[in-house]
């Protein structure tokens, strides 16, 4: 199994804060990836960086072979912000139009996208107008309908009900099962069940780099968020 | 290549953008009408006032220059404020992980704007001339020429300025900034020729000059002059320059 995404001692700044502090790992081709981590932990530092959007002060980030953000990775990769990126006064159609011309797409990619995200039925109505599920997964459409080789998406799950978040994990596994890498950041542990790979963050570092069945048994607990919490301590066992 | 200026893509955002202008009904409405309104306060301003003879009255003088400097204006603003609101909401970053070049996305932006002024400034002229009475010796396609040519500096000058706003109350702060100094300077409110050595100087450089000089010049001559075509040049190169600026500006990576 080659890494769509290979990361080697990324070290990014933000402000004055060492935001990401070396960060090394790779991202299997065609599996999902979970970035977890609390708030403030740095997936969205690590999700721009690797969309190429975010100044890096030293180390590579190697995506689908080429330096992150070069002008040939644009149409391969798709980046749903954590705030969806659409534009409000568009309806959804329009959007996911818009975006579908970006990539080189039609109106019948944009609708099939739009249809993906169960969305179907608003695609008329102005984004504005929707409720912030309903504009979350616009924001997901207008990724979707580039139909990339990599999918770097950041919380994307936040605010939805809990059967919208499972009809969007199993499109995420659908995703990758058709071959495309998706790079998933979340602050809730119970998503990390739904990864193949997960990678944990917590203040720029990274604790564990594994498959959820490795983190059960590393720590003995079914309950991944209890296990992250055994992780971080640890860590802090070590430092002290 | 994304460093390319791909028609294509640029269209898109054109596209894109009188969209967005489209779901906004009031805003179309202030951008065809509010230059014609203001103007006919100027009309009615100057009406009783009688002009010495021999000179063109007032209003032919000052409502002709207007023709630009409102659309410039205007433009200025909504180009500015709509480019920060990419920025805000997250569209700007997204759109930088896009096939979309940065040329193209300004380049988009500037044609949509412009269209839109083409629009206004067509209904701004027909009112002032029909309405108003507005006299003016050269035809009404070169008006109607240097007001897009004027719109298109406002919206390239907005993009700019744009890139050095972080917030609203900035954005709408540059207008003055941007804006003021070159109407002050311009020689409506005092003929260049009578101004200190220094301030024409600083007039020589600044564009809306240009704009007003080729509006006088359509106002006098029954024909298109060379100094007319001169300046509608002067002002497309600055309208250029400042667009490549906003581009060179417009960081793809940042902190
Ligand atoms: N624009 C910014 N300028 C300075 N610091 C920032 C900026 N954005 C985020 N940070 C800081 O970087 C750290 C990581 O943030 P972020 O990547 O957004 O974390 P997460 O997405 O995991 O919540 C946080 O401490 C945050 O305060
Ligand atoms: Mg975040």
């Amino acid at each position: 199994m080659h890494d769509a995404v290979t990361v080697s001692s990324l070290v990014v700044h933000r402000g004055s804060r060492e935001v990401l502090r070396g960060l090394s790992f790779g991202v299997p081709a065609g599996r999902v990836t979970g970035l977890l981590g609390p708030s403030g932990s740095g997936k969205t530092t690590l999700a721009r960086a690797v969309v190429g959007v975010q100044r890096v002060r030293s180390g590579t980030v190697t995506v689908l072979g080429a330096p992150a953000g070069s002008p040939g990775l644009r149409a391969r990769v798709g980046y749903v912000t954590q705030a969806p990126s659409v534009y409000p006064d568009l309806t959804v159609g329009e959007n996911a139009r818009y975006f579908a011309a970006l990539y080189g797409r039609g109106a019948r990619e944009a609708a099939a996208a739009v249809a993906d995200v169960g969305l179907a039925g608003d695609a008329g109505r102005l984004v504005r107008d929707l409720s912030g599920g309903q504009r979350g997964r616009a924001s997901l459409a207008c990724a979707l309908v580039g139909e990339p080789e990599l999918l770097v998406l950041d919380e994307p799950t936040v605010g939805l009900d809990p059967v919208l978040r499972v009809e969007l994990w199993a499109r995420f596994a659908a995703l990758a099962a058709a071959g495309a890498t998706l790079l998933v950041s979340s602050h809730v542990m119970d998503e990390a069940a739904r990864c193949d790979r997960l990678l944990l963050l917590r203040d720029g570092d990274l604790l564990a780099d594994c498959t959820p069945a490795e983190l059960r048994a590393r720590s003995g607990t079914d309950d991944l968020e209890a296990a992250f919490l055994q992780l971080v301590r640890e860590r802090e066992q070590v430092a002290a | 290549m994304t460093t390319a200026l791909s028609p294509r893509l640029t269209a898109a955002t054109t596209g894109r953008v009188l969209r967005q202008l489209r779901h906004d009904h009031r805003t179309i409405a202030m951008m065809v009408l509010l230059p014609s309104l203001l103007l006919g306060l100027l009309y009615l301003l100057w009406a009783d006032l009688p002009a010495p003879p021999g000179t063109p009255s007032t209003f032919d003088r000052v409502g002709l220059t207007m023709l630009g400097v409102f659309p410039f204006v205007v433009m200025f603003l909504v180009t500015s404020i709509a480019m920060l609101r990419e920025r805000t909401s997250g569209t700007l970053e997204r759109l930088l992980t896009t096939p979309l070049s940065r040329p193209a996305l300004l380049l988009g932006y500037g044609a949509a704007f412009g269209l839109a002024a083409a629009a206004q400034a067509l209904v701004t002229v027909t009112v002032a001339t029909t309405l108003y009475d507005l006299d003016l010796a050269g035809p009404l396609w070169a008006v109607v020429l240097i007001a897009v040519v004027t719109t298109a500096l406002g919206v390239a000058l907005g993009l700019l300025a744009s890139a050095f706003a972080r917030s609203e109350f900035q954005a709408v702060q540059f207008m003055p900034v941007v804006v003021l100094p070159q109407f002050f300077l311009c020689g409506l409110l005092v003929p260049r020729e009578q101004m200190a050595g220094w301030l024409q100087a600083i007039s020589d450089v600044l564009p809306l000059t240009y704009a007003v000089e080729a509006l006088q010049e359509v106002g006098r001559s029954p024909e298109p002059t060379g100094t007319m075509w001169a300046d509608v040049g002067v002002v497309a190169g600055a309208a250029l320059l400042a667009l490549a600026l906003a581009a060179a500006t417009l960081r793809r990576r940042t902190d």
